[in-house]
């Protein structure tokens, strides 16, 4: 029996479907959490500042906001067992009140714990394999990943194998822990990017070359925020054993060149921009060539270990396609409408991936109650193999499902409030909380989702609309990727009032393009009309087959501009 | 010096649990109506300095002044929409905050 099968008997209902902790890693959170309880104390009593505690609650993610402190949560590439999902629905209702959110960058959110209560919920979250750990601060922040990893058919290789070995690079790395500003690394291993690789600092994208070997393209100095870009292509295929010490090239570079002295100029898509690409690349290469790479070594055991945690479940033999679906279907529409919108295709003959929007017509997008977390645990546990993913769309995904079970399914999730059929629709938002809770915004985003969201209420328009990304931001941070929004909108404060910025054209994949202002700012109130002026233009423009930014590339935007401007003449409300 | 144009407040968050606070007459209070007004510069010079006294008490933190507008009844009201939400709660959540009763409105 391997060490990893030895692990997997001693925890009989865990899935092999994650990376699970060995003794040095539950070593580690632990004295983390003892650290932190220990510098949670000396603040209390007056030993530390606040100017001295904030690195060390930031560096635990606690965070103060608006109305109390906030706790992020890392959820490392997105991928939870049910065992931790309900430990996070307990932690919600022991600490917190009840609910949690979860963020494009697959974190979950408390927005109102104690700072005396949090070495608990670390504790707490440290018994399921959780932390916190450098979800703030300048550090290299929790690696994400394609939400449909190692069930995508379009997949080359899951890409949570290479996001845990960077994971276990990054943390606590003593080199990195003080970049001159916070550091994003995405992966993904699929023909599609569904984790919006090309707005990181650093994006992976698993290739093949022409002999067959696995590598990757490297992508650097792509981000959203105060100045969004599109990252560049810095190395064209990066063999795995040198993944790491390029990695570390880059790193250096940018912990070096970056700017230090202004904040807002101190992310690496400033360093790439001004210097240019072939500048960085220069000076990657030339770091790459001169390091001790024998640090950083490729080791295919090691790899082969963590890998080994992402093994498929046990899948059962089936046939391609479910007779009972197909009656399912057409016995209950609204089931049909589920499978049709929120269900996708899996590499496994016979299963499905399964998006559970947790963006209920006029809800708070990304929000759950515990009780839904429960329901979620539990429909993993039910219907897939125990394993849950967190979408930078803010969805929950049920990665393993038999298209046999998903009536069963849809049924239980229906009577938790979570079947809404709407994924990728103009009502599946993507919102940062915004002013609502954060201390850094400038205006509400989620009323503004809200009020989109009841604006196409009727489902049946929704699905007549088709795919259609909306997402807004609360202040120029761009937490809620409104600047590769099909439809972005960014709230800022004009003359002591909200006001909302829209853009056209945002796209968060490998065609990816950075959204285009429409013109003035508009109010709160005028949003939804707004939206729904931009839709019907687009309706009437589309053709066969047409999403709404392909229209939108193709027409240009200034059509855009221009059917708005009628439109406010017309004595419309815009 | 900042021109004083209007009556303001202190406004802090409590060290313990992060819930925001207002300096009244004696001491932080959970109700901002019942927080002590500054009407003329010397006044908001002097809550601030009550203010820095609490952050070297450990007492509060992110401690700062906001203009607000004063009732009929006396009790001043934010004027801007951050305070506003601050005093109230997540206007997405009624049933969270001060609004809802947790600390006092």
């Amino acid at each position: 029996m391997t060490a990893v099968d030895l692990r997997v008997a001693q925890r009989p209902n865990a899935p092999m479907t994650t990376y699970r902790y060995d003794e040095y890693d539950s070593a580690f959170v632990r004295e983390r959490v003892a650290e932190f309880r220990e510098q949670v104390n000396r603040r209390l009593s007056g030993a530390l500042t606040e100017e001295e505690f904030r690195p060390f609650r930031l560096m635990n993610g606690l965070y103060l906001q608006l109305h109390a402190y906030m706790l992020r949560v890392a959820i490392p590439y997105g991928t939870l067992t049910a065992r931790q999902m309900r430990r996070l629905a307990d932690i919600a209702d022991k600490w917190d009140r009840g609910y949690g959110h979860f963020t494009t960058r697959q974190n979950l959110q408390y927005n109102w714990p104690k700072l005396v209560d949090t070495p608990d919920i670390l504790e707490s979250l440290a018994d399921v394999e959780m932390h916190a750990i450098q979800t703030s601060g300048n550090c290299i922040r929790n690696v994400t990943a394609d939400h449909f990893a190692g069930v995508a058919p379009d997949e080359i290789e899951d890409p949570r194998p290479t996001a845990e070995f960077l994971r276990q690079w990054s943390s606590l790395h003593s080199e990195f822990s003080f970049l001159p500003r916070k550091f994003k690394i995405a992966v993904t291993g699929a023909e599609h990017d569904r984790a919006a690789i090309l707005v990181h600092d650093i994006g992976l994208r698993i290739v093949k070359n022409d002999t067959g070997e696995i590598g990757y393209q490297v992508v650097v100095g792509g981000g959203l925020g105060r100045s969004p870009f599109i990252g560049k292509v810095v190395g064209d295929f990066v063999p795995r054993e040198d993944l790491l010490a390029f990695l570390e090239a880059i790193l250096r570079v940018y912990n070096r060149f970056g700017r230090r002295d202004n904040k807002y100029k101190a992310r690496v898509k400033i360093l790439v921009h001004e210097k240019g690409i072939d500048e960085i690349r220069a000076a990657v290469e030339a770091e790459f060539a001169a390091m001790d790479r024998s640090a950083f070594d490729h080791d295919p055991e090691e790899f082969e270990r963590i890998a080994a945690f992402f093994a498929p479940p046990p899948y059962e033999s089936l046939p391609a396609t479910s007779a009972s679906l197909r009656a399912a279907k057409l016995e209950t529409p609204a089931f049909a409408n589920f499978v049709d919108v929120n269900v996708g295709a899996h590499k496994i003959p016979g299963y499905a991936i399964v998006t559970v929007s947790l963006k209920p017509i006029g809800g708070v997008p990304g929000d759950a109650t515990s009780d839904q977390m429960r329901v979620l645990a539990d429909a993993s546990e039910r219907f897939g193999f125990g394993e849950l993913r967190v979408s930078h769309e803010q969805n929950i995904i049920l990665p393993h499902v038999k298209q046999d079970d998903l009536f069963a399914l849809w049924s239980m999730l229906d009577a938790a409030s979570l079947a809404t059929a709407n994924a990728g629709l103009v009502s599946d938002i993507i919102s940062c909380p915004g002013l609502d809770y954060c201390s850094l915004a400038t205006a509400r985003s989620i009323p503004i989702a809200q009020a989109i969201s009841k604006r196409f209420s009727d489902m049946s328009r929704q699905r007549r609309i088709g795919k259609l990304g909306v997402k807004i931001s609360g202040c120029i941070n761009a937490c809620g990727h409104h600047h590769v929004g099909a439809i972005g909108i960014l709230g800022l404060e004009k003359k002591g009032q909200e006001s909302y910025q829209i853009t056209l054209g945002g796209d968060p994949t490998f065609s990816a393009s950075i959204g285009e202002i429409l013109g003035p700012g508009v109010t709160a109130e005028q949003v939804p009309d707004v939206v729904e002026h931009l839709v019907d233009y687009y309706l009437a423009e589309r053709e066969e087959g047409e999403a709404f930014i392909d229209t939108w590339r193709r027409i240009g935007h200034a059509r855009f501009k221009d059917v708005l401007r009628r439109e406010g003449e017309d004595g419309a409300d815009i | 010096m900042p021109v004083f144009k209007h009556p303001q407040i202190l406004i802090a968050s409590n060290l313990t649990d992060g819930e925001v606070v207002f300096l009244g007459s004696s001491g932080w209070e959970r109700d901002h109506r019942r927080a002590r007004i500054a009407r003329k510069a010397d006044e908001a010079t002097e809550l601030e300095t009550l203010g820095k006294r609490d952050i070297s008490a450990n007492r509060v933190v992110d401690v700062y002044l906001a203009d607000v507008e004063i009732g009929s009844d006396g009790a001043p009201t934010p004027l801007h929409y951050r305070e506003k939400m601050r005093v109230k709660g997540p206007s997405v959540r009624l049933d969270l905050g001060k609004q809802a009763g947790e600390g006092a409105l």
